[in-house]
């Protein structure tokens, strides 16, 4: 569904991406994983056609869109929704407008259909009664969960979650990673998550990629990668979740993460 | 004692500075037009979205027309205090009611509404606009399939196209207007001759100079505050939101200038508008 070959991507001279190949199949959900400032939001945008790259190509689709005009473009990204580390709501709308803003742009929908769309995404997000609110009356929390209902809105066939868990209470990270599921596997859509947070990596992902100065360092299965014998990744996974991961013991967590380890 | 080596490398320095910010200024002028052309083509492709340039209308006319008409009127006076005062000496004093008509209506109209448009909407707009960019809520219109410069751009270039001589009217009004209670309180003149005076003296050809400006520095308006907005770097934050936004209404304050210049020339010496 997505492929990325070769890809290099700077800012001035700073070298972001640096000769990165990507694979993501159709239906999975692949976990990036690296460092802060390691180039995982950068990565997003260039799937979304929203950074041009230096070099290498990015399929989305069966489409190489790196050189493609923006008409053509738009097409494709329709098919994408993208949650914005920053959730990127439009201030000057109501928190129904923004969900509803594609529908709007793309469909001859009516108002009270376009309404109905709305009520059922947020019901997906778990938030009520704050369709008339605007971005700036809501929490950070908040915020991002309209942002994830607003990337819902036009039932993408790709998804591009940036952080969707950071910021959230437990239990709110866990309904997120339960909707991140069951939209995969319900609805088949092929996503991409960036998360800091391991207990949501193993969560959803059914694939995952180590991002290490521009190039992936590891790539493969939640299982795979567990195994993978190389201390960045292993200290990066162990850090963020110990318990989750090796304590295998423990059968109320392994319920909550929703995978067997190993 | 002097370094040579370090004098040469310095000198070096300055040509290298000039050269560079010769070779940004260029390259951002280009950026610019090439904004503005993509702008006019998108104003001509459909879907066209006439609630957004409303809204637009409405923004620029509340925030504007009061402003517009109490700088106009005071214009007016000013125009009218100093050319009672200096025609009197050449006992030419009934025509200062000319005077005031004809400055107003080709010059001071639309240069005073142009001014304080870019000051307050040029400015706005790319507060607004550069304040999305930094806030990633354009890169979100992109990632939503939205043509941001037709969502944007399009609406604020159209509305101060529009108003821009719709307001000219009121100011250029309010200038003779002004005008007119100056020289009638201070000065004595008789009002009724004053206006036939300016009747007497407002042609056609002066009206449409006095919209093909202020339609031109609409459009000048627009285009740099859309430009300002747009070109800021997502990694500027608030800082840049305020460079841009002060840097907007000089840029557009210069370029207001420079193009009254230039259409004087041209409506007056080559097209022979009277
Ligand atoms: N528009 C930009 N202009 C210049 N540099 C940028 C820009 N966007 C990102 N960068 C640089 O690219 C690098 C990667 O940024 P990116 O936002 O992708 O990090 P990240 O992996 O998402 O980090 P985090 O986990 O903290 O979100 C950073 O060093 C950043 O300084
Ligand atoms: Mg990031």
């Amino acid at each position: 569904m997505i492929s990325i070959k070769n890809v290099r991507k700077a800012f001035d001279t700073k070298k972001v991406i640096n000769g990165l190949d990507l694979e993501i199949p159709r239906g999975e959900t692949l976990v990036i994983m690296g460092r802060s400032g390691c180039g995982k939001s950068v990565l997003l945008k260039i799937i979304a056609g929203l950074l041009s790259v230096d070099t290498g190509e990015v399929w989305v689709d069966g489409t190489e869109i790196t050189k493609l005009k923006k008409k053509p473009l738009n097409q494709i990204r329709r098919k994408i929704g993208m949650l914005f580390q920053s959730a990127a709501l439009f201030d000057s709308m109501t928190v129904a407008e923004n969900i509803a803003f594609m529908l709007d742009q793309h469909t001859d929908l009516s108002q009270q259909e376009m309404r109905k769309i709305v009520d059922e995404k947020l019901k997906l997000v778990d938030l009520h009664g704050v369709q008339e609110l605007r971005p700036a009356q809501l929490s950070g929390g908040m915020r991002k969960r309209v942002g994830l209902a607003r990337a819902l809105a036009f039932n993408p066939e790709i998804i591009l979650y940036d952080e969707p868990t950071t910021g959230l209470d437990p239990v709110t990270c866990t309904e997120i990673n339960e909707l991140i599921r069951d939209l995969n596997q319900q609805l088949e859509v092929t996503s991409v998550v960036v998360t800091h947070d391991m207990h949501s990596a193993f969560s959803v992902g059914t694939l995952m990629v180590m991002l290490h100065e521009g190039k992936q360092l590891a790539y493969g299965t939640p299982e795979a990668m567990i195994n993978e014998d190389n201390p960045v990744l292993q200290q990066f996974i162990l850090f963020g979740a110990p318990d989750q991961i090796l304590n295998i013991d423990n059968p109320t967590l392994k319920k909550f993460t929703g995978r067997k380890p190993q | 004692m002097r370094n040579p080596p370090s004098e040469s490398a310095s000198s070096n320095g300055l040509a290298f500075l000039i050269k560079n910010r010769l070779h940004s200024t260029l390259s951002e002028i280009g950026e610019a037009c090439r904004l503005l052309a993509e702008t006019i083509f998108q104003i001509f492709r459909p879907p066209w979205q006439f609630d957004l340039l409303m809204k637009q209308l409405l923004f620029i006319g509340f925030n504007s027309l009061s402003v517009v008409l109490v700088s106009g009127f005071f214009t007016g006076m000013v125009l009218g205090v100093q050319g009672y005062v200096q025609l009197k000496p050449y006992a030419v004093e009934g025509s200062v009611a000319q005077f005031v008509s004809v400055s107003v209506v080709k010059e001071l109209g639309p240069m005073i509404t142009a001014f304080v448009l870019s000051g307050r909407i040029g400015a706005s707009i790319t507060a607004e606009l550069s304040t999305m960019k930094v806030t990633e809520q354009i890169d979100a219109l992109e990632v939503m399939g939205t043509n941001p410069v037709k969502y944007l751009v399009v609406p604020r270039f159209l509305a101060c196209s529009i108003m821009l001589p719709t307001l000219t009217i009121f100011s250029t009004f309010a200038g003779i207007f002004g005008g007119y209670v100056a020289v009638v309180s201070l000065f004595g003149f008789n009002g009724y001759f004053y206006v036939l005076e300016v009747q007497k003296n407002l042609y056609v050809g002066s009206v449409l100079i006095s919209l093909i400006k202020a339609t031109s520095f609409g459009m000048a308006i627009a285009a740099v505050g859309c430009y300002k907005g747009f070109s800021i770097s997502t990694a500027g934050g608030a800082e840049g939101v305020g460079t841009a936004t002060t840097g907007s209404a000089v840029i557009s304050l210069i370029t207001i200038l420079v193009l009254d210049f230039v259409l004087n020339h041209i409506l007056f010496n080559i097209l022979g508008l009277i």
